[in-house]
């Protein structure tokens, strides 16, 4: 299990190359905010509440949206193909090198 | 004027739990919450979500755990302005505060316990250009009163329960109902899903889906809608339009109270009782904010068990307080009842 590095880029367009565990069950809201990055999280990851909605940026492959995340992503607002929430990326070494950028608060 | 003691902002499961304990102490409780039932995000967000970390319960879902609190709380009479929210603070000379709520509702106590969570919840608006120009003009994102949409024309948008839910209900109030939403399948229960797709083959909803709404029209008030369904653009009639995409928290007015705020919630002292930087307002649960802070239900249960001792301090003045256990002394109600543990029998045999 080794560290690896997601790339965010924030609502001012500022790039965060941070520095992620791979064995701490992690998902990349958890990441946003541990950093203290601008990612509410309102509902704590149950792919409710849209917040930490992102955009992916690189071609790293993801797993796939699973029903709750798509639904929630068919209600959000400002979603693009590339929409992802945070909370359903779970960290793990396959990731290293992804870049998201986060979308608008709303 | 709604007079009480403690006067707690926010009705989820720190300010229902402590009801409980501020009656312990014969402190009488007041809750206000901008959603329409108490439980804050247990019964807003995730009702059906079953909670692994309450001490004493190895699951139990969001909702219960609400029910659980009111029951618990229920004998100390607590009373509730709900659908309102919060606005103003305004310390008296007598040393008590007013808190005024957006409808005007005054409330008044020598004590506030702020239990607003991440803040009160405020519908979603969909970015549509001039919506907040038809606001109570025909768009309504919360119903409040399904009587208004009595025979008259209904576009509902979102996908979720409340979507669901209301398109069904308002399907035997409304002249017509049409629901839109951006994707074929709905986020919502199962029966729900199956009641609106009969209603739909029944001819009294109309359904348009995948499709968003991309305009309105009218003259001050609502009369008709653009409905984008991939290429193809509709005119739709209407008389209202009810955008229900869900409810997001928002730290809101309490933000201007002149409280210490920090990463969009408030300071405290923790290693005391809670208290704000406003002597006599304390914040607990997920509102607050101090060195090692964890945002979990119990913690806020313990926040508001520490913070009412202080309370009790400040609306009793020189008064002492022995910490008595329920075990031992019972619970009396403010509405008469009173819980014991049953008297051991000592008894022979033989």
């Amino acid at each position: 299990m080794k560290d690896i590095t997601i790339n965010i880029t924030d609502r001012e367009g500022v790039t965060h190359n941070l520095l992620a565990p791979t064995d701490m069950a992690m998902n990349l809201m958890e990441l946003c905010k541990s950093y203290e990055l601008p990612v509410e999280g309102t509902c704590g990851g149950m792919a409710m509440c849209a917040s930490c909605q992102c955009y992916v940026l690189s071609e790293t492959s993801l797993p796939e949206k699973q029903d709750e995340e798509e639904a929630m992503l068919s209600e959000a607002f400002y979603v693009k193909d590339n929409s992802r929430l945070g909370c359903q990326i779970h960290l793990t070494e396959s990731l290293d090198g992804l870049h998201v950028e986060l979308a608008p608060e709303y | 004027m709604i007079k009480t003691d403690i006067l707690i902002i926010g009705a989820g499961p720190t300010g229902l739990f402590t009801v409980f304990e501020a009656g312990l102490l014969k402190l009488k409780c007041h809750l206000i919450d901008a959603l329409p039932q108490p439980g804050g995000q247990c019964s807003e967000i995730y009702p059906k979500k079953p909670i692994y970390d309450i001490p004493g319960f190895p699951e139990i879902l969001a909702g219960d755990l609400t029910q659980n609190l009111l029951e618990q709380g229920k004998q100390f009479e607590p009373g509730f302005t709900l659908g309102e929210r919060a606005e103003t603070l305004e310390k008296l000379e007598d040393g008590t505060f007013l808190v005024t709520t957006n409808k005007g509702t005054v409330h008044n106590a020598p004590v506030v316990a702020i239990a607003g969570g991440l803040g009160s919840f405020e519908p979603r608006k969909p970015r549509i250009e001039n919506l907040s120009h038809f606001e109570d003009n025909g768009v309504e994102y919360i119903i409040k009163d399904p009587e208004i949409y009595r025979d008259k024309r209904v576009v509902i948008a979102g996908g979720g329960d409340s979507a669901l839910d209301w398109s069904i209900f308002l399907a035997d109030v409304a002249s017509s109902v049409t629901l839109v939403h951006r994707r074929n399948e709905f986020r919502g229960a199962l029966d729900s899903v199956e009641k609106v797709r009969a209603l739909k083959y029944a001819g009294k909803i109309n359904l348009i889906t995948p499709a968003e709404i991309t305009a309105i029209h009218g003259n001050g008030r609502v009369n008709s809608l653009t409905v984008k369904r991939q290429e193809e653009e509709l005119q739709l009639k209407t008389d209202h339009f009810v955008p229900l995409f869900g409810l997001s928290p928002k730290l809101g007015p309490i933000g201007n109270w002149g409280l210490e705020i920090e990463k969009n919630a408030i300071k405290v002292n923790n290693a005391l009782d809670y208290q704000t930087n406003i002597p006599g307002v304390f914040a607990i649960g997920d509102v607050n904010t101090y060195p090692g802070k964890l945002k979990l239900i119990l913690c806020g249960f313990h926040e508001a068990t520490l913070m009412c001792q202080a309370a009790y301090k400040i609306i009793n003045p020189g008064k002492k307080y022995v910490l008595k256990y329920t075990t031992v002394s019972g619970i009396d109600g403010f509405d008469g009842t009173r819980k014991e543990a049953p008297k051991a029998v000592i008894q022979a045999i033989g």
